[in-house]
């Protein structure tokens, strides 16, 4: 602990025992709990508390009887806990029968501050740091404070219940660290007291009518396999799985939730290894659970890395059986190949989808979402059942829009609940993209498209719905538009392009401004990809999309606008932008799309649309887009101009990477080293004509800090390639830098105002020398509050704000 | 209590409801689909229209070409359209109480029936509906007699010869009663006949029933309607909206607790969805202008167009068409716009709110002075000068047979550029489009219907809760296109009643109570005695006297005081003949205790038998038999009606008399 900090703590001290002081707000006393931990970690425990007897003090404070707030004594409980984790300490602290007083039966235990759910927590907390040592586990087992936890199980508040069943899994773990040590597995009779005491009460809690108590100690043993690697949980599996597998039997089984975490985390465990007996635990659970219970199992059993196949196939089975009942609902004949083998025509299938509209959408929602989070895993299924899955997604959707034709009574009941319902469509198109990933029969990916068509035309789908239906069209174009070894769209996809431009166009008018904006995107992705591409070119120069969007750019929605400006910039580097009219101005003078941008740039009043045009200068910067490739000089002392002086700190830094790819461009970032003179000198010349030094000069001192640090590796970058090639003494005689640093100094004490004016190559590479970039650089690298997050800065803050009213009080007086 | 079923239409109901002694009929709804049979009536001469071929039977009979025109593989009749009237044989209807109006689309028939029919009662609606609903019939009788045709075809109607023609004129039913359209001296004669009302107001119908009205949410004034007796509740829901547009919202509170509701209005279109077709309309109209070409817009005067055009007042900015010209062309635009902008009590919360600022509750006003959008009675006069392509018109009649709109699908029919968009529901959009083929003009069909969807009347009906449902029967069925669609019907429970056109339906329920007062000293007379805790009895001996549908009951005269001789007596004398009542009994008697008195009393050999309904004592020695039950106890002895008064009142004693 630094000096400053030990001067403060005795004041800090009397502040937080003195019950008439304001309680500092709890983010402080949090902050110096951490503080404490580090402090803790980093040294002795002991020595701290005998250099700052303080503390010790505070400690003892907290037991005499008196008003002290529940959040002061939460936060001693939990000191103590903190300082008493290492074992001398712990001793230290026990000689003075603080321990017991502090967790003990005569401590908060009794008193009334044990009503605040703080307090509750604080001992918990306590308990928690301090057992992690031998005498801990004694301490515990005499002082009872066991049973207070298992009580604390079943408390009110959440917050302590869960601590609670952490704290005994932690207390669990410690009590079987210690034998198991050199004695691999052991027998239950020789497990330590402590641990066997834990044990004897979650079993008694599994054996227990009350549900809450079976889920309390199903929780216990899920966090116990989760967290604990010792092979003693082997052991406690066999001892448990019993009582487990009772349960399972019951008619209705008590906390399946609770139940199929804890099958979960004990197959992820160590356990499977030597107890193959789990499984058949597993698979019994899957048969036994209802279809919405058994999804997580049966998608917690497909992502294990290794499990018995007959397991696998089981709970694919049960993942799909949704699904398959939704594509028996529309089979035009019985017996038609579904989705699982023997499923057609098993009239109990078909009945398991639930009676009620929202048990029904939960049940496919989370089948839909779980079969999408599956199909990327390398150990998904196999084989994978690409067609019929791709089946079950589009008649879901068809049964959304009301297209699907069910061919069964329970068809017609899926019709009726499905229809409009907007959280099965977005949970279908999601999977529906995923699953473009691997192709299908060409029959079904015309359905596929036939389908999100159908969405992206339908005047009904929402607007969430909608940017779903555009993704998931994306994806199937990206994945099947074009065939491997063809250099232009296929011919089916070329008819879905000509539907699709067609509805796009009509969305880019819509209402709607989350419309606009989807379709928008939708469009800049697409160009992306195909600019290239002769047939879409042509498709899509002989539509209205160009002129749409280069007209969405006057949108009053800034979000529309920033869309229109990234499509804009996407379709004129592709040479597919037509100049813009808009009604309002038929005959006006045309603007080249480099000058609508920079309008954009220029006067737009809300920061995206300038942020999405400055991401496409520089992409267009980047690839050498023609309107810059023209006058990349004019073009640069243009942006960076505008740039400069905008008020959005994200733009700011968008034109320091602009002005950085220009370096790169001009200096060549490739090759390591520095430049050729002639090219620097040349170089520098350019930059000082667009004016970049002024702009990253004045960026050094930004108020924004990713500003300054963005400017400081663009000079860093500079200097490098500049400084070894010519020193000032071989240039002769040195350049009249005052100017430029006295400029720097007036920026640096925030006199941003004032201009640099003209600059030498020669003075900017002198300033750039001059400056200790690196250590600026540094200085940057650290958190803004740095200072401000120092202990002493805590102890301060907490003490100041005691000491305003220490002033008050005088006052009145 | 009887429902008569007029109309087939489902939102543009007339029925008649017997209800106690009144006869009220709700709506009188004019199905216009009949037009679409006809030519249109162009306002300037159309040579293409009157070019059009004759039609002649399979046989080259020619006898019909003079009525019967074809159009691109349809036949059309050549004559002053015709409606199809609500059935006026199923009951005569000039003994109809009153009318009860829901709202303006409702009450096109009104003067076919107030003035036809020998009606003399009232017609009750809301200030809104009437006048609203007068520039509607001001516009129709507008539409149609500005074009004076002198042709009436009538011989097409002949069943023998209606059985040879194509469909859908083969199909088409009643023609027989199909009428041309009324003048405006009928219209105004028929809206005088109308008394105002406000909501919630309670009318009371020859004491018998009252009727309230009670906001519906679909248009202006539009309501829905409370006939009520003491103990009998029914409710009349037609064209109701939960869609939060300018009207008032709908009061569906005042709805629950109803022994019968009838459901009709429903939306045309369930399968669209309002906020989805608006979209559509702005996008489809932004589209066709950005390209050059002109949207033309068959609507109503009043309704959904003052929702379109707030719409697109906040829309065409940002689609950047604040310089296209909007033009609302009707007889009645300048009255539609001005009458929307005073009705202010009858608006939605947001627009009242609007007049206290001050400022007018619709945009559209804003609009007008901005001169973005024009309104015209016609296309004739200043129309012509202002004249601006392209540009957005506004114009009826929906059916596109009459009316201004027919002009515009003559003029920009031909190029692809132009666009027509249909919003109102009313009319199959391809029938009413088939005189205009071949057509190069885009078709886009936004059917914009704001009342209650299927979803929406179940969770109506399971909050209002009432015990029967009686609908149309086009609503307890999925729609024929659909059939799989079985949401998109009223499912309840019990399930609904369904009617058609001519049906006469029983309501599923009776009458059992009816409300009688009592006169205060007859109440004065009354010696209640209480039989259990808390409920007393009294009898009474009174006079029923009905009057008006009032029950009263008065003191009965005084027994006739003896005159004396006086053998002269007036018919108006004759009072009620008086009986002395027998009192009336009640209690039960306690088997054991009975025996015990009959004991004491002498008998003997007394035997007690228990029956399911009560008990048997049987008196062995004197051969009798006393029978109990819980309602009646007999006394059974052979002659012996010493024995018989004995045992009487005996069994008397353990009972309380009145």
């Amino acid at each position: 602990m630094d000096p400053e900090c030990a001067r403060l703590l005795p004041a800090l001290c009397a502040v937080l025992a003195d019950p008439r002081q304001p309680v500092a707000d709890d983010t402080c006393l949090e902050k110096l709990l951490d503080w404490f931990k580090a402090v803790t970690e980093a040294g002795s425990s002991l020595l701290l508390l005998q250099e700052n007897p303080c503390l010790v003090e505070l400690l003892f404070h907290v037991l005499k009887p008196q008003d002290l707030s529940s959040r002061i004594l939460s936060f001693a409980l939990r000191l103590a806990g903190t300082f008493a984790a290492q074992e001398n300490c712990f001793q230290y602290l026990q000689q003075g029968e603080l321990l017991p007083g502090l967790f003990g039966e005569h401590g908060p235990l009794g008193a009334a501050a044990w009503a605040a759910p703080t307090v509750r927590s604080g001992w918990i907390q306590g308990l928690r740091s301090l057992a992690q040592h031998p005498s801990a586990l004694l301490f515990l087992a005499d002082s009872g404070a066991v049973d207070t936890i298992f009580s604390l199980q079943g408390d009110p508040s959440l917050f302590v219940a869960s601590a609670a069943g952490q704290l005994l899994v932690h207390v669990l773990d410690l009590a079987m660290r210690g034998p198991a040590k050199g004695h691999g597995r052991l027998q239950a009779q020789d497990w330590p007291a402590c641990a066997q005491r834990i044990v004897c009460h979650l079993e008694d809690c599994l054996c227990s009518e009350a549900a809450p108590r079976v889920t309390q100690a199903l929780h216990v043993l899920t966090t116990a396999f989760g967290h604990c690697h010792g092979l003693w949980t082997q052991g406690l599996w066999v001892q448990l799985s019993p009582l487990v597998a009772r349960l399972l039997e019951k008619d209705p089984m008590p906390a399946p939730h609770a139940l199929v975490e804890l099958l979960l985390s004990v197959a992820r465990s160590s356990v499977p290894s030597s107890n193959p007996g789990l499984w058949e635990t597993a698979a019994q659970t899957l048969s036994r659970l209802s279809p919405m219970q058994a999804g997580p199992l049966a998608a917690g059993i497909l992502k294990l890395q290794d499990c018995p196949q007959a397991l696998r196939t089981q709970a694919f089975g049960v993942l799909l059986r949704p699904l398959a009942c939704v594509l028996e609902a529309t089979a035009q004949a019985p017996g038609t190949p579904g989705l699982l083998e023997g499923a057609a025509g098993d009239p109990m299938a078909v009945d398991m989808l639930p009676p009620s509209k929202s048990a029904c959408v939960g049940l496919l929602c989370s089948t839909l979402a779980h079969l999408e989070l599956l199909q990327p895993l390398p150990q998904r299924p196999s084989p994978w059942p690409q067609a019929p899955l791709l089946a079950a997604a589009v008649t879901i959707l068809r049964f959304c829009n009301g297209s699907a034709a069910p061919s069964s009574e329970v068809g017609g009941r899926l019709c009726a609940m499905l229809v409009g319902c907007v959280r099965v469509q977005r949970a279908a198109l999601d999977f529906l993209g995923v699953l473009s990933q691997g192709l299908g029969p060409r029959e079904l990916v015309t359905q596929v498209f036939a389908v999100l068509l159908e969405y992206l035309m339908s005047p009904d789908s929402s607007p969430t719905v909608l940017k779903k239906a555009f993704q998931a069209t994306l994806r199937w174009l990206l994945s099947s538009a074009v065939p491997p070894g063809c250099c232009d769209l296929e011919p089916r996809a070329q008819l879905v392009l000509r539907e699709l431009l067609a509805v796009l166009q009509k969305r880019l008018c819509s209402p709607c401004w989350e419309v606009r904006d989807s379709g928008l995107e939708f469009l800049t992705q697409m160009t992306r990809r195909w600019g290239g591409q002769a047939g879409f070119r042509q498709t899509l120069l002989a539509s209205e999309v160009p002129k749409l969007a280069s007209q969405l750019l006057q949108d009053p929605e800034s979000y529309v606008r920033a869309s229109a400006v990234a499509a804009a910039g996407q379709l004129s580097s592709q040479g597919l932008l037509a100049a813009p009219s808009s009604p309002e101005h038929p005959a006006g003078p045309q603007k080249t799309p480099l000058e609508e941008l920079l309008l954009v740039l220029t006067t737009d009043s809300e920061g995206f649309p300038r942020r999405a045009a400055m991401r496409v200068f520089t992409e267009w910067l980047r690839d050498g887009h023609m309107a810059v490739a023209e006058d990349r000089e004019r073009f640069m002392a243009r942006v960076l101009q505008a740039a400069s002086g905008d008020l959005d700190w994200e733009v700011r830094v968008q034109g320091l990477e602009l002005a950085l790819i220009f370096l790169q461009q001009l200096l060549g970032a490739r090759s390591p080293g520095a430049a050729p003179p002639g090219a620097l000198a040349q170089a520098l010349r350019a930059l000082c004509r667009v004016q970049l030094f002024e702009f990253a000069f004045r960026s050094l001192f930004d108020c924004d800090r990713p500003v300054a640090q963005k400017s400081c590796d663009l000079l860093l970058f500079l200097r490098a390639k500049a400084a070894p090639s010519s020193s000032p003494q071989e240039a002769g005689d040195s350049p009249d830098v005052a100017p430029v640093e006295a400029a720097l100094q007036r920026w640096r004490a925030g006199e941003q105002g004032q201009p640099l004016g003209e600059l030498a190559p020669e003075a900017v590479l002198a300033v750039l020398r001059s400056m200790d970039l690196e250590a600026l650089r540094d200085t940057l690298a650290e958190s803004s509050d740095h200072v401000e997050r120092s202990p002493q800065s805590l102890l301060q803050d907490v003490l100041a704000a005691v000491g305003v009213l220490g002033d008050n009080e005088a006052d009145c007086y | 209590m009887k429902l008569y079923c007029l109309s087939g239409h489902p939102t543009l109901p007339c029925n008649v409801l017997k209800f106690k002694s009144t006869t009220i009929m709700l709506d009188c709804g004019l199905d216009m689909t009949s037009t679409l049979n006809f030519l249109p009536l162009p306002l300037v001469q159309s040579p293409r229209l009157s070019n059009l071929p004759g039609w002649s039977l399979k046989d080259g009979n020619v006898f019909l070409d003079k009525e019967l025109k074809e159009c691109s593989g349809h036949v059309f009749v050549d004559s002053v359209p015709e409606f199809c009237l609500p059935e006026t044989e199923l009951i005569d209807l000039s003994t109809v109480d009153v009318i009860l109006i829901s709202n303006y689309h409702c009450m096109m028939a009104l003067p076919y029936i107030t003035e036809h029919t020998g009606f003399t009662g009232t017609v009750y609606a809301t200030e809104p509906t009437v006048q609203i609903g007068r520039l509607l019939m001001e516009e129709l009788v507008n539409f149609i007699e500005r074009v004076p045709k002198a042709q009436s075809a009538s011989l097409w109607k002949n069943k023998d010869i209606q059985r040879l023609l194509p469909s859908p004129l083969k199909d088409a039913v009643e023609v027989s009663t199909w009428r041309r359209c009324y003048t405006m001296q009928e219209v105004n004669s028929a809206l005088s006949k109308i008394q105002l009302v406000g909501y919630s107001q309670k009318i009371e119908l020859f004491g018998a029933v009252q009727v309230t009205p009670l906001s519906s949410g679909y248009a202006l004034g539009s309501s829905n309607w409370i006939i009520q007796s003491h103990y009998e509740k029914v409710s009349y829901v037609s064209g109701s909206s939960l869609l939060t547009t300018h009207p008032q919202p709908m009061d569906q509170a005042s709805l629950k607790n109803s022994d019968v509701l009838i459901l009709t209005g429903l939306t045309q279109i369930p399968t669209a969805n309002p906020d989805g077709m608006v979209g559509e309309f702005c996008s489809n109209l932004a589209l066709t202008v950005r390209n050059g070409g002109n949207v033309l817009v068959p609507c109503y005067p009043s309704g959904v167009i003052y929702d379109l055009l707030e719409c697109l007042y906040q829309y065409i900015d940002s689609a950047g068409l604040s310089s296209i010209p909007f033009y609302f062309i009707s007889p009645v635009a300048n009255s539609s716009l001005e009458f929307s902008q005073i009705f202010a009590e009858w608006l939605c919360h947001n627009k009242q709110t609007k007049v206290y600022l001050p400022e007018p509750p619709f945009p559209h006003a804003e609009l007008i002075q901005t001169n973005k959008l024009k309104h015209y009675p016609s296309i004739h006069g200043d129309f012509s000068n202002d004249f601006r392509q392209p540009c957005v018109v506004f114009t009826g009649h929906p059916s596109l047979r009459f009316g201004d709109v027919v002009h515009f699908m003559e003029l920009w029919g031909k190029s692809s550029l132009n666009t027509v968009i249909f919003t109102e529901p009313d009319f199959s959009y391809l029938e009413a489009l088939a005189p205009y083929q071949p057509l190069a003009m885009k078709c886009i069909y936004c059917p914009i219907d704001t009342r209650l969807n299927f979803i929406q009347v179940s969770k109506l009906l399971k909050e209002v809760q009432p015990l029967h449902v009686v609908c149309p029967e086009q609503y307890t069925q999925p729609p024929p296109a659909q059939s799989h669609r079985v949401d998109l019907m009223v499912d309840c429970q019990p399930p609904a009643m369904s009617y058609r056109r001519a049906e006469v339906l029983a309501l599923p329920f009776k009458r059992r109570y009816e409300k009688i007062e009592i006169m205060p000293e007859l109440a004065d007379s009354l010696v209640p005695m209480e039989i259990k805790p808390g409920i007393s009895l009294a009898t009474v001996s009174a006079v029923l006297h009905t009057k008006d549908n009032k029950h009263v009951l008065q003191p009965p005269p005084r027994p006739a005081q003896p005159t004396g001789g006086k053998k002269r007596k007036r018919a108006s004398d004759d009072i009620p003949d008086c009986k002395v009542l027998k009192p009336l009994l009640s209690g039960s008697i306690p088997v054991d205790q009975f025996v015990q008195t009959l004991e004491k009393h002498g008998f003997s050999d007394i035997k007690v038998e228990d029956t399911a309904k009560g008990h048997i004592v049987l008196l062995q020695e004197a051969e009798t038999l006393i029978q109990i039950e819980e309602d009646s106890t007999h006394i059974i002895c052979d002659d012996d009606e010493v024995l018989r008064v004995r045992l009487r009142d005996l069994v008397l004693k353990f009972l309380q008399k009145f």
